[in-house]
């Protein structure tokens, strides 16, 4: 073994040239200890034959696979397998076999001058080297099975999606020569007997786990895996320890195995504790029978049988039942996600029929509010958001997904379906708009829409997202894990992974390109108008289409007035008096030079942003128009008109001010009605310097095209100037977003003129047609005169204003449209590439649609497409949707699912606290057609869940988690609840359900986005107290208030939210404006509505907050708090103004500000944001 | 339980044993979660169990950890990618070779984000000169980064996999780039606590343009519980969201509130004995200390004036260099993590707005007197030894220029096979230089390191195994560094 170290520090020494990390040298080095005597005599002297894996890896490994290996492949080249080798790399085939003159790897070695001679940077092989390569190339073997090969495969791959892990071969490896090495040599001390380092090599699982220093095997990767680094000898003490080393053949044959992704047999099988017996959440679930239980009267349904057989069996017994109070807000907020009014807790109260309790849950179950509740987590799980994520982060349309799933769930859509048209709606035969909307679910991930980004790497991230979250919301399943290399604890092949992937990759999309590296995914979207929208906007597109062509379509009266308006046109120059200005200033340190025609030339430095100042002297009153030139100079980049390098320029806004001449104090400012140019770029049209939108924008232009000069007329909305002179003064603005693009040259000029924007009716590009005499136009020129005369034309002009109209009719239809998914029409069963060590530069082969290969099989009536994926989902026979439903609906009436890894049924989850249970939920769930409500109602009406939550202290630490369901669930609700409750308390909720998302107030400055001037507008009216599952959501800057009480982001799915108390959750509740809005709310609710005694006041606010009545203790303690605060605010009735938001003080200012504090605090009580 | 005053909670707290502790807190993390903001050190040299500590998992015992000089860190991410070799990676040949396209062979097959065909080599235009004992190359464009020379470890070596910003910057924060798992600050506070008692444990900054690109992914918990994320202090409107009481509540009107609250929330306590309660209770007195102690922290203009001096700070403005400020105080108060984004570094060259001429001189005049007069003022209060200064950004910029659209401005493309960034403080080795680059400044030749090296390494001084700090979630333990990861040895002091 030492031998064999020293060798491998030569190795170092010899690497270290290439400036490799010293320990991937030590790794390679470790890798190639055993062959390293064989790379300096020629092997094709010494055999017949070449061996890749006798003679030619060794020469690899030691010269080439730390650039071209497991641990980097540059160029996408990978020399350490003969597959590898014979696929190439990025420039291509390596070998042509049979002629190495010819191959690309001899070039490369010998270094012809065209390329690097390779190895990059270090010393090349030896004479012996290079002579087996050739030799190997010239008459080695090349017959494989990878239809990478140039051995080409006949006929298309057949797969059926049913094989088992890897490839044939490959899981009888480990069991025919791995484990019975590991049988003879290490499982005395690491077996079932013994278990040094609390490792066991005696079954696969058991090895991929690892012992107490971790990981032993590094699948694919066996020059990584601890293993074989003990086995010799790099790590001390060599293995087996004190015994004598494995044989070399043995070693090989070990590090063959994890090198090929260390597979075996199924791993659900190994792992198992009696072996054999599959992981319990890969079995179909049974019928189980109810248990035998001593108090049978306390059960109400079946699973209190289940939990109840539990308790007895420890020994406990199960807690009260709440009292009605509490129940009816459990139920309410459980079941609609608000409180209950208090009216509705004194019915329940006085309601003493035994059906009392189930006419709550009926209402509940059948409040159009239900679906809103209920839609919440299943919002974290499509991760359901309203922009688009990433560095831009715009919006998207997207919440009519949202709607779908409120409706979906109101209406109680059996699971089945629920599942069936969010994956495959598009699919179903005659897919109704619904449908189409639901498959929304895969369309709510992210959109990468930064410069330079490879849309291609990012639409592999998608599917990625899709395949996971399915697995996550469906299956239970971790199945990211085999994105890269074959689950380790879990049935899951890398190969079922990329099958699974393959059903998301036959949608349709295409790229938008937008040049310069700017492009990205683009999916389908689908208009949704309303009927009456849709008849309207195909009447409206018709009419508009077919008033285009009249105004295409020259007519004989047309063509006799254009030569008045071509005459009245060039004359109309003259209507114009160009001002000399006797100032002008550049804020940002540009030097303005005035030229002899009366333009100014900016010159020396172009500041990011600037302002131009200019004062010019007006000599007549009644401007009508103030016309701003911006003009070519040869001393500009591309001689402009701006200054950016492109000679573009953006101009942000113009002012201007009169003032009588001699009284420049006295100035007025001119405000613009209209702006007019005579060209603008798409998006940045002349009438933004005046029109009132939300964001601010401006005017530019193309400089790409050759014209000198572009106008732009400004219209006052009346005339301005004075009898006696005056003083015009303008400012220019040009503005940082559009950094150094400023105008280079430019002249103001005005006029008293009735039409000023007649100057502009011809576009500038046809201004030196204009100027040309009829006989010297050429046709193309008398054409596009013509339609630019028609499109100012006065005999056109009702035509126009018509188009107009209609154009804008058509966009305040307001066409919503949704997000969906369309499959590709494909002959073909659909496939995707393989991506070998999950990396996305690095495909493999392609890999045809599949289940994975563990779990119920796709069954044959079901086509091999996303439909038959989404039907396999909820088929009955797939052990796992089931389970996983009930178990997170269980988890959000609880706080903990029966399976506590709601995300994970597999081998590494938890298992559940009580299996018979979780399997009877699930087969009844089946049983009753996927129903919804149905479970949810068993659940409720359950003796379990009607338990008080209540308990002693030594209770709860015997049961921390009440594991046991010993007693009635208690924890903090939901963030979305948290405001719900608070705006409900106050009275200011809005019940409207459904409808594009809504801006309640928020804090300046969380909208903070570059390249964006979204902002965040609020909402008007009752908008602002929406439910809080409409608030718009923004990825990259969340609602900050949601965020405080742990909702996600949306980025990615969310199965299980945390559950946190933090100070910044105090801070919200007490000071958030939204959450002080709701005390000042409820604080005159209390005084309108509670009786008039301060008693029934503090009693009333505190039912609204948490439904029971106060204690005595507590109405002490809130008589008490309320007195202090009154006497505050009599003493000072302008802190109570504050307070409660009054302008002036009234009567009762003082209590209703006291009464808003007593709020204030209500609202904060730990109950009140508790389900108990 | 009874009168669950302040001082009562920390004994409780104390009382109970870090398990034990985690057992009673019963639904959710809620406690678990606070004590990152109330509790010193709670989790002192162990790590907390996992989030599913009910069940014995297969390995509750967290290896113990090893003793460490750093105990807070102050990451100054420069956010947009600053160019190396205008200021870290002094590249001579590059200079001279000005102008020359870039040798094809170099480039072929490549992928840049704006770059096409065969690009121009563009030399830094600006001078480098040795600095300090140990002759670091600086350039002139950081004319104060030179007098901490001896105390900082320069790294030139360093290697990315992403070459757009918001997936850089979240690879860099989190060790992945696709969003989704927890940042840098997160495992740091999950693993350690914090040791203020008044502040949130992971505070983040903002200066320049805006947000970075990652948007607040970029400090975000991932799956580790929400209270893990970095709490943003703001320079405009209250420094902490809902920090500021309404209009007409003075903090002893608050106090008063809050007193009720209190009993009446332990009222309920004793009848539900909900353990969570508490840690509601303790919450709230928290957020009451939270409104004058972040206020006074926020309050730098009680700084003397030779500090202000020192940083280029000016009391009132939000700039990089008021931020740097904030961060020491927020050290010195015991926050684990600062972070500072400074964002504008995206250097194209398309004009002048975004070129090496003009606007990298203007953001290294942002930054470079803050940065440098950080680390002196650390260690002029002997804090350097225990704090961890990081500064760099999400990538590199090619030796190429850009000339996006024929452009004349000078710029580099987004770069990430290697740049620079540089450390100081907390068990670095002061005066060195680590790793070189090709003569282009293309790739890296000597010493590579990539981020999960960088997080293992930060982790090892925060005395941390990186292989060991884990969360179970999802059915496999996470780590910060995933899969991979070395410490860089030739880093520490």
């Amino acid at each position: 073994m030492n031998l064999k170290i020293s060798t491998a520090e030569k190795i170092r020494v010899l690497l270290s040239w290439s400036g490799l990390l010293t320990f991937l040298a030590l790794m390679s080095g470790a890798a190639i200890s055993a062959r390293i005597s064989l790379s300096n005599t020629s092997l094709a002297q010494s055999h017949d034959t070449v061996d890749f894996r006798r003679d030619i890896l060794p020469i690899f490994q030691s010269s080439c696979i730390t650039c071209h290996g497991p641990l980097k492949s540059e160029a996408n080249l990978r020399l350490d397998s003969d597959e590898a080798v014979i696929r190439g790399g990025n420039s291509g085939k390596l070998i042509v076999p049979g002629n190495s003159q010819e191959s690309v790897l001899m070039k490369r070695l010998l270094g012809d001058g065209t390329a690097p001679r390779m190895p990059l940077g270090g010393n090349a092989l030896s004479k012996a080297q290079l002579e087996t390569i050739r030799t190997w190339i010239d008459k080695g073997s090349f017959v494989l099975g990878s239809p990478a090969g140039p051995a080409a495969t006949s006929g298309p791959p057949v797969d059926t999606g049913r094989d088992t892990a890897g490839p044939p071969g490959e899981s009888s490896e480990f069991i025919a020569k791995v484990r019975p090495i590991l049988s003879e040599r290490c499982v005395h001390c690491h077996g079932q007997g013994v278990q040094q380092n609390q490792l066991r090599l005696d079954s696969l699982a058991a090895i991929l786990k690892g012992g107490t220093s971790g990981k032993v095997v590094i699948p694919g990767n066996s020059e990584r895996s601890p293993l074989v680094r003990r086995l010799i000898g790099l790590v001390q003490p060599r293995m087996p320890y004190g015994a004598p080393p494995l044989s070399a053949g043995q070693i090989d044959a070990v590090r063959h195995w994890i090198d090929r992704g260390a597979q075996g047999p199924d791993l659900a099988e190994a792992i198992s504790p009696k072996g054999g017996v599959k992981h319990w959440a890969y079995v179909k679930p049974g019928s189980p029978s109810l248990p035998v239980v001593k108090n049978t009267s306390w059960c109400r349904n079946a699973i209190d049988y289940f939990v109840l057989a539990r308790l007895e069996k420890e020994g406990r017994l199960p807690s009260p039942e709440a009292d009605k109070a509490t129940l009816i807000r459990r139920l309410s907020l459980d079941l609609i996600g608000l409180p209950p009014t208090i009216q509705e807790v004194d019915d329940f109260v006085a309601d003493d029929s035994p059906k009392a309790y189930q006419k709550v849950v009926d209402r509940l179950l059948s409040s159009p509010h239900y679906g809103e509740r209920w839609a919440r987590p299943w919002l974290d799980l499509a991760r359901y958001a309203d922009s688009h994520g990433y560095e831009k982060d715009d919006r998207r349309v997207a919440w009519k997904f949202r709607d779908w799933v409120i409706q979906a769930l109101n209406n109680n859509m059996s699971f089945k379906e629920f599942t069936i048209e969010q994956i495959a709606g598009d699919m179903l035969p005659g897919a109704r708009v619904e449908q189409q909307i639901a498959t929304g679910f895969h369309r709510n991930t992210m959109l990468n829409q930064e410069g330079g980004v490879d849309d291609e790497e990012y639409r592999w991230y998608n599917l990625i997202d899709r395949v996971n979250t399915t697995a996550s919301v469906w299956l239970g399943s971790t199945m990211a894990c085999a994105q890269c290399h074959n689950h380790k604890y879990d049935p899951f092949t890398q190969k079922d992974y990329y099958r699974f992937l393959a059903f998301f990759d036959n949608s349709e999309y295409y790229v938008s390109d937008l040049g310069q590296g700017e492009g990205w995914v683009v999916e389908p979207e689908l208009e949704l108008p309303t009927a009456d929208q849709y008849a309207k906007s195909r009447d409206t597109r018709a009419e508009i289409a077919k008033l285009q062509g009249v105004l295409d379509t020259s007519t004989p009266e047309l063509e006799a007035a254009q030569p008045n308006w071509e005459n009245e046109l060039k004359r109309t120059e003259q209507d114009w008096v160009i001002l000399r200005p006797n100032r002008y200033v550049s804020a940002g340190g540009t030097t303005l030079k005035l030229l002899s025609d009366g333009s100014l030339l900016a010159t020396g430095k172009n500041p990011e942003a600037d302002t131009y100042t200019l004062a010019a002297p007006l000599e007549r009153p009644g401007i009508t128009g103030l016309r701003l030139e911006v003009l070519k100079d040869p001393s500009l980049p591309r001689e402009g008109p701006g200054r950016d390098p492109d000679g573009n320029f953006f101009l942000s806004e113009v002012e201007a001010e009169v003032s009588p001449a001699g009284k420049a104090d006295a100035g007025e400012k001119i405000t613009f009605a209209k702006a007019v140019a005579d060209e603008s770029q798409e998006g940045y049209q002349a009438n933004n310097l005046v029109s009132q939108k939300t964001y601010k924008t401006g005017w530019a232009i193309d400089a790409a095209d050759t014209v000198n000069r572009r106008q732009l007329v400004l219209i006052p909305d009346k005339p301005f100037g004075f009898e006696q002179g005056a003083l015009l003064t303008v400012r220019i603005n040009h503005e940082m977003r559009h950094a150094s693009r400023n105008i280079g040259r430019f002249r103001l000029s005005v006029t008293s003129m009735e039409n000023p924007t007649r100057i502009v009716e011809v576009p500038a590009s046809l201004r030196p047609v204009l100027d040309t005499p009829e006989s010297g136009r050429n046709e193309e020129h008398r054409k596009a005169l013509a339609a630019a005369y028609r499109s100012v034309s006065p005999l056109l002009q009702p035509t126009r204003q018509r188009i107009d109209d209609l154009k804008k009719a058509l966009e305040e239809l307001g066409i919503v449209t949704a997000m969906v998914f369309k499959e590709r029409n494909s002959f073909e069963r659909p496939s995707t590439d393989f991506h070998i060590r999950g990396s996305y530069l690095n495909k493999g082969e392609k890999v045809y649609v599949g289940v994975p290969s563990a779990l119920n099989p796709l069954p044959e009536s079901q086509s091999p497409n996303r439909l038959g994926l989404a039907r396999w989902l909820v088929d009955e026979e797939n052990p796992l949707t089931a389970r996983v439903i009930v178990n997170r609906y269980w988890q959000t009436f609880f706080g903990r699912g029966l399976v506590e890894t709601s995300e994970d049924f597999g081998t590494q989850g938890e298992p559940p606290t009580h299996p018979e249970l979780l399997d009877w939920l699930a087969t009844e769930f089946m049983r009753q057609g996927w129903n919804i409500k149905e479970v949810h109602r068993l659940i409720v009406t359950s003796a379990t869940y009607r338990q008080t939550s209540a308990a002693s202290l030594a209770l709860i630490q015997r049961d921390p988690y009440n594991r046991l369901l010993a007693r009635g669930p208690r924890f903090r609700v939901e963030a979305e609840m948290v405001r719900d409750i608070s705006n409900a308390a106050g009275g200011l909720l809005s019940p409207a359900i459904g409808g594009p998302s809504v801006f309640p107030y928020q804090p300046e400055g969380i909208w903070d986005r570059p390249y964006s001037d979204d902002r965040w507008i609020m909402s008007q009216g009752a908008d602002r107290y929406r439910r809080a599952i409409y608030t718009f959501i923004r990825r990259t800057a969340p609602y900050p208030s949601l965020v405080n009480f742990d909702a996600p982001s949306r980025e990615f799915c969310t199965v299980r939210r945390p559950r946190t108390n933090t100070p910044l959750q105090a801070l919200t509740t007490l000071n958030d404006p939204v959450f002080f809005g709701a005390a000042q709310a409820m604080g005159r609710r209390i005084l309108k509505e509670a009786g008039s005694s301060a008693t029934e006041r503090a009693t009333y606010g505190f039912r609204l907050c948490v439904s029971r009545h106060p204690t005595q203790k507590e109405l002490d303690q809130l008589l008490a708090f309320y007195s202090s605060e009154l006497s505050r605010f009599q003493a000072d009735s302008a802190i109570a103004c504050q307070v409660t938001g009054a302008k002036v003080a009234g009567v009762e200012t003082p209590e209703l500000a006291a009464w808003t504090m007593v709020s204030n605090l209500l609202l904060s009580l730990d109950e009140t944001l508790t389900k108990e | 339980m009874k009168n669950c005053t302040p001082d009562s909670m920390q004994d409780f707290l104390r009382a109970v044993t870090r398990r034990h502790f985690f057992r009673q807190t019963g639904l959710g993390v809620g406690a678990a979660a606070l004590t990152v903001l109330i509790n010193r050190s709670l989790f002192g040299a162990d790590l907390p169990p996992q989030g599913t500590a009910n069940v014995p998992g297969p390995d509750p015992e967290k290896a113990p950890h090893f003793a460490s000089k750093a105990k807070s860190i102050i990451y100054l991410f420069m956010a947009g990618a600053p160019s190396q070799l205008d200021l870290l990676d002094h590249k001579p040949a590059l200079q001279q070779l000005d102008g020359k396209p870039i040798p094809e062979s170099v480039v072929k097959g490549e992928r840049f984000a704006f770059i096409r065909g065969v690009p121009k080599l563009l030399g830094s235009p600006y001078r480098f000169s040795q600095c300090g004992d140990s002759g670091a190359q600086i350039s002139e464009l950081l004319p104060h980064l030179p007098e901490i020379a001896d105390d900082i470890a320069v790294v030139r070596s360093l290697s990315t996999t992403q070459f757009n910003h918001a997936p850089a910057q979240i690879f860099m924060n989190t060790g992945h780039q696709i969003v989704g798992r927890p940042s840098l600050g997160s495992w740091l506070t999950y693993g350690l606590g914090s040791e203020a008692s008044n502040l949130p444990g992971f505070v983040v900054l903002l200066s320049g343009e805006n947000q970075p690109d990652g948007g607040t992914a970029c400090w975000g918990s991932g799956f580790l519980p929400t209270v893990y994320q970095g709490v943003q202090f703001r320079s405009q409107g209250d420094p902490v969201l809902f920090l500021t009481n309404p209009e007409g509540i003075q903090s002893q009107d608050r106090r008063r509130l809050l007193d009720y609250l209190k009993t009446l929330n332990e009222l309920h306590l004793q009848s539900v004995s909900d353990p969570e309660i508490s840690t509601r209770i303790a919450s709230y007195e928290m957020a009451y200390r939270m409104q004058s102690s972040v206020p006074e922290l926020m309050d730098i203009s009680k700084e003397p004036e030779s500090i202000h001096r020192m940083y280029g700070t000016e009391p009132g403005k939000a700039s990089f260099a008021n931020n740097c400020l904030l961060a020491r105080r927020l050290v010195e108060r015991g926050v684990r993590f600062v972070q500072l984004y400074h964002r504008g570094w995206d250097t194209h060259g398309t004009s002048s707005h975004d070129d090496i001429a003009s606007r990298l001189p203007k953001l290294c005049l942002e930054t470079d007197q803050a940065s440098a007069a950080l680390v002196k003022d650390l260690k002029q209060r002997g804090l350097l030894d225990n704090t961890l200064v990081i500064w760099g950004g999400e990538f590199g910029r090619t030796p190429m220029n850009e000339e996006r659209n024929r452009s004349k401005f000078l710029g580099r493309d987004h770069h990430p096979k290697a740049f620079s960034m540089w450390l100081a403080g907390g068990g670095i080795k002061g005066g060195i230089t680590l790793g070189q680059t090709d003569d282009f400044g293309y790739t890296v030749v000597e010493d590579p390191i990539e981020i999960h090296d960088l997080h293992a390494t930060v982790l090892h001084l925060m005395g941390i195994d990186h292989t060991k700090l884990t969360y179970r979630f999802q059915g496999r333990d996470f780590r910060l560094t995933d899969v991979s990861g070395n410490v860089v040895n030739k880093l520490l002091a």
